[in-house]
Order: structure tokens, then C-alpha cells, then sequence
């Protein structure tokens, strides 16, 4: 890939303030993506995916705020934007897609309108206009007579509806990345499987990038060309979604990919037992010297457990952040 | 844990206030009923008569403090049986639910349907002026939230494995009532309590300047204000004090019961954050 | 017709209500100790008292009385006044508009005020606006309304001349205002605590989020997404709140020399008018029972979620 990635992370650190001292929730958070590209953020829960992404939209509210680095959106610096430019780009040019799509929508206010607001905002429309559009945006999500379930409240459609009119409200500007976290978590597994296709379809018609948060790597790797996997507040490793599954080199990684159910072969031979990874994550306050991964790593060693490891930068592209590996 | 400034300013102003009731006849300057000399009718607040005089020559002062008794006593006392009556039918209700429930549901509806004033007026209509009135009127009319609080935790607590171990241990209900149930509601009734009060002594007040609180030669704020109207052209400074006096008590009560909500309401506590 | 079937609905489940209070007041002056006609006549001729009682029809059982007053009461009438022998019906009815508006004055003034103030003080919690607004709340809860009144007459009538100082003169908003204004401050307080408490609390909601990923300023959010939410709450606050009102009214109505139900209830029960006290308090009750189905239809009209079925 040549020229400007569409979004760069140089080192971010987000700060967790809890009145008396401030801890790095997240820190060394370095990716980019480029136009077009798929990438996804993996880790458990509490490892500080979500949090980046709400950095990257400018989402943040305190107790959390942005301690260092630099956010570089079409090569411009966006982490100190003023409320007003930041607001442009969010939702214009960076929209978000939250995991809840049963609180995630006014409970008050009719979907159409929901849509039609980002119309109103960005677009300069006036609300007839926006109504309008908001119809063809549902059109475009495939939701069934969309020009009467404009009229529509969020109470009244099943939770894969109203998923598809989060997609059609973040999708409604044309944004150049669309940040979608968890974004089937909430939703059956049958219902997943659509959602999934229709995010990936319209951004691919539409060339917009996708930035995917999950826990779930099969789904990641799946959607994306390229993962990143996070583990208490840093970033370990970083491939083509190919490779990380051939061949994780960080023994989180590791162990999560042996935690997958996979069909196939291995399944085939008995040896379907999944492994899980021993321990828990560690709290944001309490995070261990050394490697965030020692106290649940096999292959730990003294170093791991005083000198925090460095990226090391892989000749194929990505990183891996661990002493031990190849 | 921060200590929070309503609760200190909140709980100064009703300490004072208790202070002065009890102390009042120490700090009082004359008897607040017997002192009277039509010599010193309306005198305006001076440094012999810090609040003034009103016109059979009373002491404004000393009778605010002899105030306090009325009030502190009506405030606390009238709370104390609206919230064990509270307590007493909306944990039995909530504990044993089926006909006991829907009668204490339909009785709540009734004293909601009522503004409580309203009924603690037709109240003292009937009993006629006086303190033991007052804490009657007052005490049965106002215990409808605390009814509500009782039952709804006293629902969700019954079905707890603790209580149900409690009744496979053979306690009797009421054991279970006062030693289980209890404790776990505490919090938000002693907040409702204390927001009572306060406006139990408004009510108080209230009633007593409509001519039907204590007796009146006894002072209460509420019907030295009653006798401050008549007189606002001529001695306009009668007007001030017992009215300061209510309103410091009422606030202590709010910004306390506002401060222990803080501490005791776990609900409302975890929104802060 | 949903809408016609719940109406119908609510209207009947408040019948119990309503025949429990009828039942509760008549009980309740039913066990005055010491007869009130005796209270009435100023002479205690027992011929005259005799004579009184069988004219009034109190001689009969209780359950007697209790049963002609239901029967009176379901034709709209509310029996006739002891002290004035006038209809209490008549009585009240001439005084019901000035209570009317001197209660929905006081509300709207409570509202209009109220409401705003809590929304800008939980646009920025812990600033000055709010650390303000709150304390000018927590002071309205705690001042004794009669007293407050009684400054602002002072004040207001007594020493700038602007108002006059009681009285219902042409029944208009100059006289109107002071006694407005007077009821309508707890609320107004009220309103403050629980819409700021109310936007709080909306504020921190997903979709909230949601309106802010969207690229709204926090204006847009809280006109768009937060204003209808926090309504649904403060409509509850409101209905409850019109009983309040309604009882405080008897004492702004006794200090401003208003003429309307609450002085009648007041005068009634001093008087020991016991059909007029009766009438009153079933008005009162009736007023609030009917306001709060009111309310109940508003939701429907504010919150989606809310269906008559």
C-alpha cells in the first residue's frame, strides 16, 4: 500500500483518572489502516479494545481521557481537534456501530428519524429531505417496507432490525471508517451471520474502511485482512489474519487460537477438547511488572517478569510483543 | 470516604435546632407565655429584645426558642409513628403478600388519593386543637412511601437465599420480619424519615397558623406567624424570625436527609459515579 | 378505541378509591366525639338540640346516614351546609374556579421555571449554575409557604405597591400573582431536583452515546434525545405532585384571602360544617383522581412504549 493510511496510531496512551491517580488503561497503541482495508482488535473484555476505539471517534469521557500519542486521520493530527471539528468528522467521516442495539437507540424516538438526523447534521438537509433519505437508507440495509418502518419505534423491531438501522445510520454520510464494536455480540447466531455479511457488502461497495472490535478471533479473522490482539491495555500481536491463525507467534495468541472450536480435521481425530487459557485478566490498577502475560504464560521466564517486552517488527508485516518468540 | 457538605451543614442545623429546644429555658430571657406587658407592646428588635416584642408585649425571642419544642417534637415524634406504621404494614405485606397485600395495595391508594395536609386537617377537626392532635394527625397521614419502600425490598429480600434458609430453620415470621427483612431496608426509610420530618414540621407549622395546631398561648412559629399577618403594617419584624426558624430546621432535615441518601441509598449512590 | 377502553378501565378501578375515601371521611366525623350540633348552637337547649338533630337526620344509625349520603351523593348532591344551610354543591361550585386558577397557575409557573432550571444545571453537574439552582431548590423545599407569602406581601404589596396584598378583586393575574407564585415555589424546587436528577441519569444511556457518535453537540443531544426521555419522568413528578398543591392550596388560599375550596374547607372544619368539610375534601380528592388519569393519557402521547391495550 502506498500514500496516506486512512487512520494511524502512533503510541496512544489513554488515562483512567480515578480521582486520586491516574493509571494507563491502554498504552503503546500503535496500528493503521488503510482506505478500504478491514482490521480487527481482539481480546477479552477489560483489555482496553473498546476504549481505543472510542479514542479513534473522540468518545472518551471522564474518568477516561487521552494521555499521549498521536491519532492521524487522512494525515491529520485529530487527538487535540477542537469539540466543533471533532464533531465533523465523527459520525460524518468516522462512524461507530455499539453492541447493544437495544439501548443503542432512543427508546422515544421514531428509527426514521434517528436516520434522518445524520442528514440534518452533516449533509445540510432539511428534515423533509433527510425523511426522504432515511428511507433509501433503510432501503439500502434491506429492511422490508422501509418507507412505513421509518415510522417505526425501536421497541417495535427484533434486535437483527434494529442492528440493521444502527448500520444505516452509521453508514447514512458515507463515512471513510466505520468503527463496529461487538457489533453482533447481542444478537442469535443465525442473525450474526447476516449482519456480518451485510457490514462487510455495503462497506465493500462503498470502499469504506472497517475497524472490527470483538472477543470472538474466529469472527475477526473472518471480516478482516489484518488483527491486532490486545491484552491488558497493550497490543501483542499484530498479523494478516491468515498467519495469526497458521502460525501465532505470543502465547496469548496461542492460547486463544487452541481455545477455538474448530471443525475439521483436528475435531475429526478426537481431539476436540477446547483448551482454555489458565487465570484471569488482570485489573487495570493492579497490572503486572514485566509482561502483562507472565502470570498466565507457560513459557515464562525471569525476564518476563521484570522487562516489559518491545515490538518486535515482523519482515511480513505486523508485530509481535514477546521475548520468546521465534 | 468524603464526608459531604449537606450532610455537615444538614446535620449543624438540626443539632442547633435540637440544642435550642432542649435548652430553652435556659436560653430563653422571659417565660414565652407568662411574660407578657402591654408596656412593651411591638417593640421593633433591639438590643434589649433581640427579635422585638409583639403586641401584648411578648418576647419574640425567647418565645422562637420555646418554638423549637413544638416542632422538633412534632417533627420527630409524628415521623416515628408514620414510619412504623410504614414499616409495619408494607413489610408484612410484601412478606406474606395474598389478601393482607391487596388490602395494604388499596389502603396505600386511598391515603395517596388524599393530599396528605388535607387529611391531617380533617384530622385535627375532629380531634380538636393540641399537641397529642398534632402528632396523631400528622403521624397517620404521611407513611404511604415508606409503605411502598418496605414492600417492594421486603418482595425482593423474601425470595433471598438467606431468608428461606431462615424459614427452613423453623424462625417465626415476625423473627424473620425484624431480624432479616429489617436491617436490609434500612437505608432508604431512615432517608425518607429524615425528609419527613421536615416536612412534618412544615406541616406542623402549617396547620398551627391555620388555627388548628397547639393551643394559643403556647408558642408555636406556625401561629405566631398566624398573628404576624394581622399585624405585618404595624410590626412587620414578627414576621421574620418564626419564619427563619422553620425554614433553618426544614433545611438542616433536607440537606441532611439528602446527604444520608448518599451514603445509605446504594440505588441512587451508584448513579453518582 | 384502545384509548376509550382504557379510559373506561381507569375510570372504574377508581371507584374503590373513591368510595373508600367517601367511606374513610364520613367514618371519620361520624365518631366526633360530643355531637356537632352541639358545637352549633351556642346554648345548649336540649329542646333546640333534639329538634336540630331530627332536622339534620342525625339520630338515625350510622349506617343509615351512611347510605342516604351515598345515595345523595351519586345524584351530585353533597347535602346542605349546617352553617349556611346553603347547597355545599352551590358552595363549591362557586368556588371551584378560583382554586382552579390559583392551582394551575401555581403548576405552570412551577413548571416553566422548574423544568428549565434543572435541565442547565445538569448540562454542567458540580458547576456554579447548578451548584446555584440546587441550592435555590433545596431552599424552596424547605421554606413554610405561608411564611414566604407572607414576605413577598410585605414586600411586593406593603412597601413597593406593585400587587395588591390579598383578595380576589376581578379574579386577575394581578391578584392572581402573589398566591401563584406563593404555591407554585415548592414545586418549582421540586421540579428542579428531579429533572436535573432525571437528565443525569438519561444522559449516561447508550443511546446517548449513540446521538454523541453521531456528531451532535451536547445541545442537539439533550434537545433531541434527552428532552423527551427526561419528560416521561418528570410527567410522574408533576401528577404527584398536583395533590401536594391541592393541600398546600388551603393554606395560600386562608393567608391571600382567596376564595375558593381550600378557605371553604378551612372555614368548614373550623365551623364544624361537617357537609361542607365532607364536600370539599371529596372534590379535592375527585380533582386529583381525575388529574392523574390525565396524566396516565399523556404518556401514551409522550412515550411509544406505553400502549392502552
Amino acid at each position: 500500500m502506498t500514500g496516506v493510511p486512512l487512520i494511524e496510531v502512533e503510541d496512544l496512551r489513554i488515562d483512567l483518572d480515578d480521582g486520586s491517580r491516574r493509571v494507563a488503561a491502554a498504552e503503546g497503541i500503535s496500528f493503521r489502516i488503510d482506505r478500504g482495508e478491514t482490521f480487527g482488535l481482539v481480546g477479552e473484555s477489560g483489555c482496553g479494545k473498546s476504549i481505543t476505539a472510542l479514542a479513534l471517534i473522540g468518545l472518551l469521557r471522564q474518568p477516561l481521557s487521552i494521555g499521549g500519542g498521536v491519532i492521524r486521520f487522512d494525515g491529520q493530527e485529530i487527538q487535540h481537534l477542537s469539540a466543533a471539528r471533532q464533531r465533523d468528522l465523527r459520525g460524518n467521516r468516522i462512524a461507530m456501530i455499539f453492541q447493544e442495539p437495544m439501548t443503542a437507540l432512543n427508546p422515544v424516538s421514531p428509527v426514521g428519524r434517528q436516520i434522518a438526523e445524520m442528514f440534518v447534521l452533516h449533509k445540510g438537509k432539511s428534515w423533509r429531505e433527510a425523511n426522504q433519505l432515511a428511507v433509501e437508507a433503510l432501503a439500502s440495509v434491506r429492511v422490508p417496507a422501509p418507507e412505513r418502518r421509518v415510522n417505526d419505534y425501536p421497541h417495535q423491531l427484533s434486535g437483527g432490525m434494529r442492528q440493521r438501522v444502527m448500520i444505516a445510520i452509521a453508514l447514512a454520510c458515507g463515512p471513510d471508517l466505520l468503527i463496529a464494536d461487538e457489533p453482533t455480540t447481542a444478537l442469535d447466531v443465525t442473525v450474526q451471520a447476516e449482519i456480518i455479511e451485510l457490514m462487510r457488502n455495503l462497506c465493500a461497495e462503498r470502499g469504506t474502511a472497517i475497524l472490527m472490535i470483538s472477543h470472538d478471533l474466529g469472527l475477526v479473522a473472518n471480516v478482516c485482512r489484518r488483527v491486532a490482539v490486545m491484552y491488558a491495555g497493550r497490543i501483542v500481536e499484530e498479523r494478516g489474519s491468515a498467519d495469526i491463525f497458521r502460525a501465532p507467534s505470543h502465547p496469548y495468541t496461542q492460547g486463544l487460537v487452541a481455545s477455538l472450536p474448530r471443525l475439521g480435521s483436528r475435531a475429526a481425530l478426537g481431539r476436540s477438547r477446547l483448551k482454555e487459557i489458565a487465570g484471569v485478566v488482570p485489573a487495570i490498577t493492579s497490572f503486572p511488572d514485566g509482561c502483562r502475560f507472565n502470570p498466565r504464560c507457560t513459557q515464562a521466564t525471569d525476564i518476563c517478569r521484570t522487562v516489559a517486552p518491545t515490538a518486535d517488527f515482523l519482515e511480513a508485516g505486523g508485530l509481535v510483543r514477546c521475548h520468546h518468540h521465534a | 470516604m468524603k464526608l459531604r457538605a449537606n450532610l455537615i451543614i444538614g446535620g449543624a442545623l438540626f443539632a442547633l435546632a435540637i440544642l435550642v429546644g432542649v435548652l430553652a429555658p435556659w436560653l430563653a430571657h422571659t417565660d414565652p407565655v407568662l411574660d407578657a406587658n402591654l408596656l412593651n407592646a411591638e417593640e421593633p428588635p433591639s438590643w434589649t429584645w433581640w427579635f422585638g416584642t409583639d403586641d401584648q408585649g411578648r418576647d419574640i425571642y425567647s418565645r422562637v426558642v420555646y418554638g423549637a419544642r413544638v416542632s422538633l417534637t412534632v417533627g420527630i415524634v409524628s415521623q416515628l409513628i408514620n414510619s412504623v406504621i410504614g414499616v409495619a404494614l408494607g413489610l408484612s405485606a410484601g412478606y406474606w403478600g395474598g389478601w393482607w397485600d391487596d388490602v395494604v395495595n388499596a389502603l396505600t391508594n386511598v391515603m395517596l388519593a388524599i393530599p396528605s395536609l388535607i387529611f391531617a386537617l380533617a384530622i385535627m377537626a375532629v380531634l380538636g386543637p393540641g399537641l397529642t392532635s398534632l402528632l396523631i394527625a400528622l403521624g397517620l397521614t404521611n407513611w404511604s412511601f415508606t409503605c411502598r419502600i418496605a414492600r417492594a425490598s421486603a418482595l425482593s429480600l423474601r425470595s433471598q437465599g438467606y431468608v428461606q434458609a431462615a424459614t427452613v430453620l423453623g424462625y417465626g415470621d415476625l423473627r424473620i420480619m425484624i431480624t432479616q427483612l429489617l436491617p436490609n431496608m434500612l437505608g432508604p426509610i431512615v432517608v425518607i424519615g429524615t425528609l419527613g420530618m421536615g416536612s412534618a414540621v412544615l406541616s406542623e407549622a402549617a396547620l398551627s397558623f391555620l388555627g388548628l395546631g397547639v393551643r394559643p398561648p403556647f408558642p408555636s412559629w406556625g401561629s405566631m406567624l398566624s398573628d404576624a399577618r394581622d399585624q405585618i403594617t404595624t410590626a412587620p419584624w414578627l414576621s421574620v424570625f418564626p419564619g427563619l426558624a422553620i425554614f433553618l430546621t426544614v433545611l438542616g432535615l433536607n440537606l441532611l436527609g439528602d446527604g444520608l441518601r448518599d451514603i445509605l441509598d446504594p440505588q441512587s449512590r451508584s448513579r453518582r459515579t | 378505541m384502545p384509548m376509550l377502553s382504557f379510559l373506561i378501565r381507569r375510570l372504574l378501578q377508581t371507584i374503590p378509591t373513591v368510595l373508600a375515601v367517601v367511606a374513610l371521611v364520613f367514618v371519620l366525623f361520624s365518631v366526633v366525639p360530643g355531637s356537632i350540633v352541639s358545637s352549633m348552637s351556642d346554648d345548649a337547649d336540649p329542646q333546640v338540640e333534639l329538634r336540630l338533630k331530627k332536622q339534620l337526620g342525625l339520630d338515625d344509625p350510622v349506617y343509615v346516614r351512611f347510605g342516604a349520603y351515598i345515595a345523595k351523593l351519586a345524584t351530585g348532591d353533597f347535602g346542605t351546609s349546617f352553617r349556611t344551610r346553603e347547597p355545599v354543591t352551590a358552595m363549591i361550585a362557586k368556588r371551584a374556579w378560583p382554586t382552579l386558577q390559583l392551582v394551575f397557575t401555581a403548576m405552570a409557573f412551577a413548571v416553566l421555571l422548574g423544568v428549565p432550571l434543572g435541565f442547565i444545571a445538569a448540562l454542567r453537574p458540580g458547576g456554579l449554575v447548578d451548584t446555584l439552582a440546587m441550592v435555590v431548590a433545596v431552599s424552596g423545599l424547605s421554606i413554610a409557604k405561608f411564611w414566604l407569602g407572607l414576605v413577598m406581601m410585605y414586600v411586593f404589596a406593603l412597601k413597593l405597591g406593585w400587587l395588591p396584598s390579598f383578595g380576589y378583586g376581578d379574579g386577575g393575574l394581578k391578584y392572581l400573582l402573589l398566591p401563584a407564585v406563593t404555591l407554585g415555589v415548592s414545586p418549582m424546587a421540586l421540579f428542579a431536583r428531579t429533572t436535573r436528577a432525571a437528565v443525569l441519569e438519561i444522559m449516561t444511556a447508550d443511546f446517548v452515546r449513540t446521538a454523541r457518535s453521531k456528531g451532535m453537540s451536547e445541545t442537539r443531544v439533550v434537545k433531541w434525545h434527552v428532552m423527551r426521555n427526561a419528560l416521561v419522568i418528570i410527567l410522574t413528578t408533576v401528577g404527584l405532585q398536583f395533590g401536594g398543591l391541592m393541600g398546600q392550596a388551603v393554606v395560600v388560599e386562608k393567608l391571600f384571602s382567596w376564595p375558593g375550596i381550600g378557605s371553604l374547607l378551612v372555614d368548614s372544619v373550623l365551623q364544624r360544617d361537617l357537609p361542607a368539610v365532607q364536600g370539599s375534601i371529596l372534590v379535592v380528592v375527585l380533582a386529583f383522581l381525575a388529574i392523574n388519569l390525565l396524566i396516565d393519557v399523556l404518556y401514551g402521547v409522550i412515550d411509544p412504549r406505553i400502549r392502552y391495550a
